[in-house]
């Protein structure tokens, strides 16, 4: 039995990119505290060169996970979902303490994480069928449209809701077969940190997401400038910033999804609204034979 | 001093900088028979690999930034020898490196043009039509590359070859099967044979130092090549992996300090293989300015063997140009 004297192990955490947890580069730390202000863990602040390498990491596996099969890519999404349930007692705490929720509150919130997860898990197969479809086309056409991932999206996370806001942003773009980088919470980062721990350890491949504590006003503006991010999605940006990212990523035409005025309700019924920006139609005229 | 001309130009080569049976003093009688060749390289000191790690680390954490950054990128790219040694190549893969040669960022006309293209020796010809007179040599590899395991006769012819085609710089490749059974003499007898082949094309010679097993090797097969008239050092084919490591690079780079300071002739090093982003080029060029200094930072004594660093030294250039981060969608794929 230990007793109450123990010394308390502290925590300083690390990034999530590329399957691995590295310390940021500019060596970076900040205090993560609770709603009351007592002190929680150490998380690491990502700099623009982990940015950098983690688009990079994302730009590298897109061509695994894009080409992935909708079947396969349910099924590995899935099993992140038995992961999580199986970290539900670490995640309850975390939110409870992040989000200054009672714990019955945060273990609902955890729930809806994890259905919403699984939820994204079943429409990786099911989008084909709503999204694309034949056409009829005026000629000896065999005409059909297909949605296909638009490719490495920049993810500013919601700053309020730590885990379900998050996976409510992520899992979308995942189960398009996107890869992302993703800034989190700045003052709530430890569910995403622990849901990075829950990805390594499940049979996403390293590389498809990238997890970024820290600023998002510090990091958004490099993501939303760099050539190799084709679409950002800034829910998570500082409201009076937000418009700064979009016309910086109109300099590389990339797909913006505009942050809502205040941060929504994330146990509504997301729809597909999360689905549709990072997909681009492709279609197919193919000879009709004789 | 002789040794400082600019090799590059023929008429500039003077009489003692072109191909000799005997090499230069005071080294003219080391080559006089086997034992003695052997005895000289094996009295050259030996390498501290400890040691020799330990510095390029600590040379490797220098950090290179701003102007200095920009400099050294546009170097870089004036210094590689675009390559592409595939047994696919096809003429029009030549004609499409060729052009990225000569312009490698088509979006910036600031943008200094490469060094070489390197091909195999068939396709020399396709490439040197396309360059024209664009000031971008063409090198050819040769002597059954990579290998290098064909006859004397063989290996002169394929020189030959590539010269005629239009090849002015050739990449041969060392016996290494002789010099690692100990037969070195005959190793540098090549060298000569394929120098006087060459004719008035530039001569660098592949130490393959991937498979000579330790640096003590890579610093006698070095004096092995410059004793015969290479006008560079080479690392690596690129075929065999460790290619261009930082203390091969450091080793090479000391014997050709050491050579020029005994005969006073300068002997040109490239790094080729392994050597893929930026960060990598910029450590080979602070090597270089920390061991045989500023009279090797150009592309007449110093060329990155590579095909993949030019577009990250594109990237890094688009980066500091306009404040963010390029992606390979805005340079050309090989």
């Amino acid at each position: 039995m230990i007793g109450n004297d123990r010394l308390a192990v502290r925590k300083t955490y690390k990034l999530y990119v590329n399957g691995a947890f590295p310390r940021s580069e500019s060596g970076r730390t900040y205090e993560v505290t609770d709603a009351k202000g007592h002190f929680l863990a150490n998380a690491a602040e990502a700099s623009r060169k982990d940015a950098r390498d983690a688009v990079v990491a994302a730009r590298g596996a897109f061509a695994k996970w894009s080409g992935a099969t909708a079947y396969n890519r349910g099924q590995v999404l899935y099993r992140v979902a038995e992961v999580m349930e199986g970290r539900h007692v670490q995640f309850c705490e975390e939110v409870a303490a992040g989000e200054g929720l009672s714990a019955s509150k945060a273990r609902a919130a955890v729930d809806a994480a994890i259905d919403r997860w699984v939820w994204y898990a079943g429409w990786t197969d099911k989008l084909a069928a709503v999204l694309g479809g034949a056409n009829p086309v005026a000629g000896p056409y065999f005409d059909f449209s297909t949605p296909e991932p638009t490719g490495v999206v920049a993810v500013l996370a919601p700053q309020q809701s730590s885990l379900l806001g998050l996976v409510s942003v992520l899992a979308p773009v995942l189960a398009t077969g996107n890869t992302a980088v993703v800034v989190t919470s700045k003052e709530r980062p430890l569910p995403a940190v622990t849901l990075g721990e829950v990805l390594a350890t499940s049979d996403v491949p390293g590389g498809v997401v990238n997890l970024l504590t820290g600023d998002a006003g510090e990091l958004g503006t490099w993501l939303a400038e760099h050539a190799d991010v084709d679409a950002i999605d800034l829910t998570g940006a500082p409201s009076h910033r937000a418009m700064e990212f979009e016309r910086e990523a109109a300099g590389t035409i990339k797909r913006v999804l505009r942050p809502p005025v205040t941060e929504p309700d994330w146990t509504a019924d997301p729809g597909l609204a999360r689905m549709t920006p990072f997909l681009e139609t492709k279609t197919v005229w193919h000879p009709i034979g004789l | 001093m002789a040794g400082m001309t600019h090799v590059l130009d023929p008429d500039a080569l003077s009489d003692d900088a072109r191909a000799l049976s005997v090499p230069l003093p005071p080294y003219r009688d080391v080559t006089r028979s086997d034992s003695a060749f052997r005895a000289f390289l094996h009295g050259l000191p030996g390498v501290d690999q400890v040691g020799a790690e330990a510095r390029v680390a600590q040379l490797g954490s220098r950090s290179i930034k701003t102007t200095s950054k920009a400099w050294a990128i546009d170097t870089a790219i004036s210094m590689v020898d675009l390559t592409t040694l595939e047994g696919a190549d096809t003429p029009g893969k030549v004609r499409s490196l060729a052009a990225k040669a000569k312009s490698p960022d088509p979006t910036d006309p600031t943008c200094p043009r490469v060094a070489a293209v390197c091909v195999y020796g068939d396709l020399a010809g396709v490439a040197r039509e396309a360059l024209g007179d664009s000031g971008v040599h063409v090198a050819a590899v040769a002597t059954a590359f990579p290998s290098g395991r064909a006859s004397r006769a063989v290996k002169l012819a394929d020189v030959r070859d590539a010269v005629q085609n239009g090849a002015d710089e050739i990449d041969m490749v060392i016996d290494r099967g002789a010099f690692l059974s100990g037969r070195y003499l005959e190793v540098y007898e090549e060298i000569v044979a394929v120098k006087e082949a060459c004719g008035d094309a530039h001569l660098k010679v592949i130490l393959e130092t991937g498979e000579l097993v330790t640096l003590d090797n890579v610093r006698r097969a070095s004096w092995i090549a410059m004793l015969a008239g290479g006008d560079f050092i080479k690392t690596s084919t690129g075929k065999v992996s460790p290619a261009a490591t930082l203390p091969v690079g450091l080793v090479m780079l000391e014997a050709v300090r050491d050579f020029r300071a005994a005969t006073g002739r300068q002997i040109g090093f490239k790094p080729a293989g392994g050597i893929r982003t930026t960060k990598d080029a910029i450590k080979h060029l602070v090597l270089i300015n920390e061991t045989v200094g500023p009279d090797w930072l150009h592309a007449d004594w110093f060329r990155f063997g590579a095909s993949s660093l030019l577009n990250d030294l594109l990237l890094q250039r688009q980066k500091l140009r306009t404040g963010h981060y390029s992606g390979p969608d805005y340079v050309s794929v090989d």
